[in-house]
Order: C-alpha cells, then structure tokens, then sequence
C-alpha cells in the first residue's frame, strides 16, 4: 500500500472523528435534535470500506452513517446542515442524522429501520446487473440486523442471483444494550454468510489497512461476476449507543481494552515508525480538517429553513409545469 | 402520590408480573438496557431473565413467539420499540393474531398484549414516528387501546391481559416523562369506555393518547373565551365507545376531532362517518378534523410542528364549528 493511500485513510478517519466529537458539542447546545448515533471508534471500517469503491458503486448505509456518508465524499457542511434541519442539508432537512442521502453520490441513506436497507442493496445491484453496469453495491450494517429475516432473505437472494453486492456487516458487539451472544446462537457472522454459498471472510474492523485489502479483494471478485460477497468487520463503538445511555450493558474495562486499539492513533504510530508520516505533516491534517470543520459549522448555521408553506413537497413526484 | 406515566406503566408491569406466573415480558432490550425508553428498567433484577426477556432483533420472530405462547397457556406480554418498527411483524399480527380464533371456527384464542411506542414530536423524522394505532383499528380480531392518563396507564395493562383476545396498547412518546397524580390503591381500569376528561356545553373534541393533551390545552384556551368544550378521550380505539362521542355530540351539537394519524382513511374519518350516520340532524356545523399534514414526519422542527395537530389548530377548528 502506498503512503498517500495510507495518509488518504489516515485523513477520512481524522475528518470523521473531528466532525463528530463538533456533533456532540453542537447536541450538547440542542442545535443538532433528534436520534444521534456516534461512529467514535469504528472509522477504520467507513475508511476502508468507502475508500475502495468507485463513483459509480452505490452505497446502502444505516443510522449510525456520519462517517459512511463524509468518506463517501458528502461534504461536512452538507452533513451538519442536514442535522441542523436546514435546507442546505444532503436532505433538505428532511431526515436529520439518521437520514443522509445524496442521489447524486448514489450514497442510498440514511435507513432507521434495522435491517431495512439490505432488500434495497439486493435491488440496486440487480438493476445493474440488469443493466450490464460493472458496478458494486456496499451495503453497511450492524450485528444486530443479522438477526432479522431480512439479512437471510436477503443474502440468500443475492446469492441465488448471484447479484453484485458486498454485505458489510460492522460487527461492534452489541445491538444497542444487547451484547452478541445474548442475541446469535451462532455468533460467528461470517461462518453464518456463509452458509448462503458466499465468500465471507472476518477482518480486523479495527485496522483500516486490513478492511481496505478486504474490501479491495471482495470488490475485485463481485466485478468479476462471481456474485455477492461477505465482510463481518469488527469493530466497537467507544460511545453510548446513541447519545447517552446509561451504559449498564457492558463495562467500563472493556470499553477501555478497545480504546487501546482506537484506529487513529495506531494508523499514526505506524506510518511514523515507517518514516511516512511527521508530526508536522499529522499537525497540517489536524489544522486543515479543523478549518473544514468551521467552515461546514458556519455554512450550516447560515443555511436556510424550509418554508413551512413547503411542508407538503416531496411526498410525490414533482411535474414540472 | 406523584408518578410518571413511564412509572405508572412499570407499576403496571411489576403487578402483573407478581399476580400470574402466566405473565412474561419480551422485547428488544426490555432487561439489560431497562427498555429503550426506560419502562422496565430494574424488572430483570427483579423477575430475572426467564420472565424478562432480552429478544433479537426479531420483530416477526417475537411477536410471532407470543402468539404462540399465548396459546400454548402463558400470558405474554410483548414490547416493540415503536409503531414504525411493529411493521416488521405486521404479519404475525394481522393474519395470525387477529385470524386465529375466527379461522379456528372459535377453538384457539390469543391472549396476548402487544406494547409499542407511538407518535411524533421528537425530531425523530419518518422512521420512528408515524402514529399507525388508527390503521391498527381497522383490524376485527385486535383491541386497540391508547392510555392517555396517568391513571390508564397504570390500569389499563392488568384489563388488557384479562382479555381473551390481542390488545395493543399504545404509549405515546411525548407521555412518558409526563407527571400526575396517582391515588395509593389504583389498580385495573376498564377498556370499554371512552371518558369525558372535561365537561363542556359548546364542542366536543375528541382525542386519545398524545392528542388529549392538546385538546385539553385547546380546551383552556377556548374556556378563555367563554367557549366550554367538552374533552373525550378515545381510550379505546378499536372497539370505539360510539355512545360516548354521540351522547356528547348529542350535548354540545358540535364535534372536532384531533387525530395524529394521517386525515385520509383515519380513526377520526371513522369518528366523522358514524357521528354523521347517528347523529346527523343533531349537529349544527360541520364536522371539523385536525389531523397529522399528510407527509412523512420531517426532521426539522418548524415542518414537524407544523405537520402535527397543535392546541392552536384544535382551538381554530373549534371556533369555526361555534361559529
Ligand atoms: C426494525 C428495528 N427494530 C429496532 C430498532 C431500534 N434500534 C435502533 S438501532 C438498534 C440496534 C442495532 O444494532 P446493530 O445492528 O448492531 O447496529 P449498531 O447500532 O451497533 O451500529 C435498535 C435495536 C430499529 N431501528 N429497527
Ligand atoms: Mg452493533
């Protein structure tokens, strides 16, 4: 892997690192409402993942999307204005943190509903399949959504079709305050894929280098017409699950161990060692996500309302007259 | 003693749970994480994991597991987190528990009560808060019940699981941490009756779960202006209390009804058609409805405020009624 893909990693996690710690301020001060789910911990997979797609790939992410929708190349000030509920949002204020879209990135949500977006990844890829598009369709979720009779409809069918998906699965341990095992009679995700007949294979969701190999691979072998593939990535939220709760499901020590393995810093460590990386050069990306970071601020809190006069568009197709 | 609606529920659970062995809960982080919105938080300490149980992410599987259940002897009592999450077991719900006793020729019987969380009002945008209880009340076979009150919410579950038949009870989001007073031996309440929370000669309003508040708030402000309005709450939404709405409307000749489901096909067009076909000639204006803005619910606060039914719309309608 070359130093500029790896500072390209090292990058996108800073930026969504960066972006959400100003989220939980800008909740804090009740500018940001709603549902707010923090990816704290988990970027090597969003980095590594986003990264080896192309433009024309699309993407089916979840509620827990900040960083998924940011390293698809949905700018910071599209994201935050979205969840100031502004019309500058990527939804026009519409759909606030749980709802990032951007057809134009053919970044597909955004969906609130566990396990809701897998039936639409079957159905993207199977339209390019259709059309002879060489495209892949990731499709992001949780452990918690492997449990849903969607997730095995789901994988089966593609598999059955052998549709270009690649099922991403970030495996953080726990659906809410349910750890794994309390919710898997098999908790060995990647044996259960499987078991439909596709490629899985577990990677260490930790180490971004490891996800981008394994999504490259996946990637290289869905082009190549063998059908769907399956990534578990694990991971861990380092925060609540969404804002706050009270965290009675898991204990403080655990939460610690993974924190030694926070993906920022060890990327960091690694590329020093390897002479690529300064800590002038790590100060330059600090100093420029930071402005990125005021600019998307200030862009959001300028953006406009939507009228209320306008509650009602969007419900259907708008004809031009 | 001064409780909150969430707690009024807990106690509901707690008693039901020490009365009949029967009884079980179910739900998606209904043990460990003391429930999404904190309703049985410490009952696992207490009932421990056999009768507090942590499901999957499995709406259909679950839901579907307490129909069984609920055959096979037990009383089960299911949470799902919201409404807009029930639909991933709407199957279970409409073609098993709501069929099984008809298609049965009357052998098989559910009992078995299903819990959500309903409405809007959070800035939780399309996903997490649609008010669908109406649409659940189109249904034979189901009872449809949304506390409103304190008092409800702590008597309403022990009736519902006496009840031969499913009840899903709705509890609406913006109550939980809502106060009152609740008398040291309250205990079971009935589900057959809607009930007058406030007498009034001018305009009936009526409204059940979250919309009762905002008649009641509508209410003081029409008092204001010398306008008595009398305030039903539903309580019960499938099988509707008609007489109740009709011997009001009887009284005041004038009838607006808040809803927050959507305005087409809704529980209040339900209300308008049977007011309109029993009590026709006893109104003196039309029928007036303020309903949820038929959209899926915004994010941004100024749309969902202005999509939801607020006291101020209640109070217009009311004015245009009285004329
Ligand atoms: C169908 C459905 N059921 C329940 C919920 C409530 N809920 C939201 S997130 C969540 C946990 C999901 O866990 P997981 O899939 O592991 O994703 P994570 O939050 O860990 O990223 C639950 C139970 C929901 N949104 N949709
Ligand atoms: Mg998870």
């Amino acid at each position: 892997m070359t130093t500029k893909h790896r500072e390209d990693l090292l990058r996108q996690m800073i930026r969504i690192r960066r972006f959400e710690e100003r989220c939980v301020e800008l909740y804090s001060s009740t500018k940001i409402r709603g549902f707010m789910h923090l990816y704290i911990g988990e970027e090597a997979v969003a980095a590594g993942v986003l990264g080896a797609l192309g433009p024309s790939d699309a993407v089916v992410s979840t509620y827990r999307e900040h960083g998924h929708a940011l390293a698809r190349g949905i700018s910071m000030e599209a994201v935050l204005a979205e969840m100031y509920g502004r019309t500058n949002g990527c939804s026009r204020g519409r759909g606030g943190s749980m709802h990032l879209f951007d057809a134009g990135r053919r970044f597909y949500g955004g969906n609130a509903i566990v396990g809701g977006g897998l039936p639409l990844a079957v159905g993207l890829a199977l339209a390019s399949a259709m059309r002879g598009e060489p495209v892949v369709t990731a499709c992001l979720f949780g452990d918690g959504a492997v449990a849903e009779g969607e997730f095995h409809e789901c994988l089966n069918l593609a598999a059955l079709w052998r549709l270009p998906v690649l099922f991403c699965c970030e495996n953080n341990l726990y659906a809410m305050g349910t750890a794994l095992a309390r919710a898997q009679a098999e908790t060995d995700l990647a044996l259960r894929a499987s078991s439909y007949g596709m490629p899985s294979w577990p990677v260490d969701g930790m180490d971004p280098l490891a996800v981008a190999a394994a999504t490259e691979r996946a990637v290289e072998s869905i082009r190549g017409g063998s059908g769907p593939c399956f990534l578990e990535l694990r991971t861990y939220r380092f925060r609540a699950h969404s804002m706050y709760d009270a965290e009675r499901y898991r204990d403080r020590a655990e939460v610690e161990r993974w924190k030694d393995r926070d993906p920022i810093p060890r990327l960091a460590a690694l590329m020093r060692e390897d002479g690529e990386l300064t800590d002038a050069e790590l100060e330059t990306i600090e100093s420029e996500v930071g402005d990125e970071l005021t600019a998307a601020i200030a862009a959001a809190e300028a953006g406009p309302f939507e009228p209320v006069s306008d509650l009602t568009r969007f419900v259907y197709a708008e004809h031009a007259s | 003693m001064t409780i909150t609606y969430r707690e009024a529920l807990r106690e509901a659970l707690r008693e039901a749970l020490t009365e009949d062995e029967r009884v079980f809960l179910m739900g998606e982080d209904v043990g460990a994480y003391g429930g999404c919105f904190g309703v049985s938080l410490g009952l696992l300490e207490e009932f421990g994991p056999e009768r507090i149980r942590d499901t999957p992410l499995s709406e259909s599987a679950f839901v579907g597991a307490g129909i069984g259940a609920a055959l096979g002897g037990m009383r089960p009592i299911v949470e799902i987190m919201t409404v807009n999450f029930s639909l991933l077991a709407l199957d279970q719900i409409i073609n098993n528990a709501a069929t099984l006793r008809h298609m049965s020729g009357g052998q098989l019987g559910v009992p078995l009560v299903i819990r959500m969380t309903t409405g809007a009002g959070r800035q939780l945008a399309a996903q997490h808060s649609h008010s669908l209880e109406g649409w659940y009340a189109h249904i034979p076979g189901l009872r449809i019940i949304a506390p409103a009150t304190i008092e409800d919410a702590r008597g309403m579950l022990w009736t519902a699981l006496e009840d031969p038949d499913p009840v899903l009870l709705f509890e609406h989001g913006s109550l939980y941490n809502v106060p009152g007073e609740l008398a040291a031996d309250a205990a079971a309440v009935d589900i057959d009756r809607a009930a007058i929370r406030r007498a009034g000669g001018d305009v009936t309003l009526v409204g059940y779960g979250g919309t009762l508040r905002t008649a009641l708030t509508a209410a003081d402000e029409l008092a204001a202006d010398g306008v008595e309005a009398e305030v039903v709450d539903l309580r019960t939404l499938r099988p509707l209390d008609e007489d109740t709405v009709l011997d009001s409307v009887r009284r005041t000749h004038r009838l607006v009804i808040v809803d927050e489901g959507w305005r087409t096909g809704s529980l209040s067009a339900e209300i308008a058609a049977r007011a309109a076909e029993a009590a026709l000639y006893e109104l003196d204006a039309p029928i007036e409805r303020v309903c949820t803005a038929e959209v899926p619910i915004p994010y941004a606060k100024q749309l969902e405020d202005a999509a939801l039914p607020q006291a101020a719309d209640v109070v217009a309608a009311a004015r245009r009624a009285v004329g």
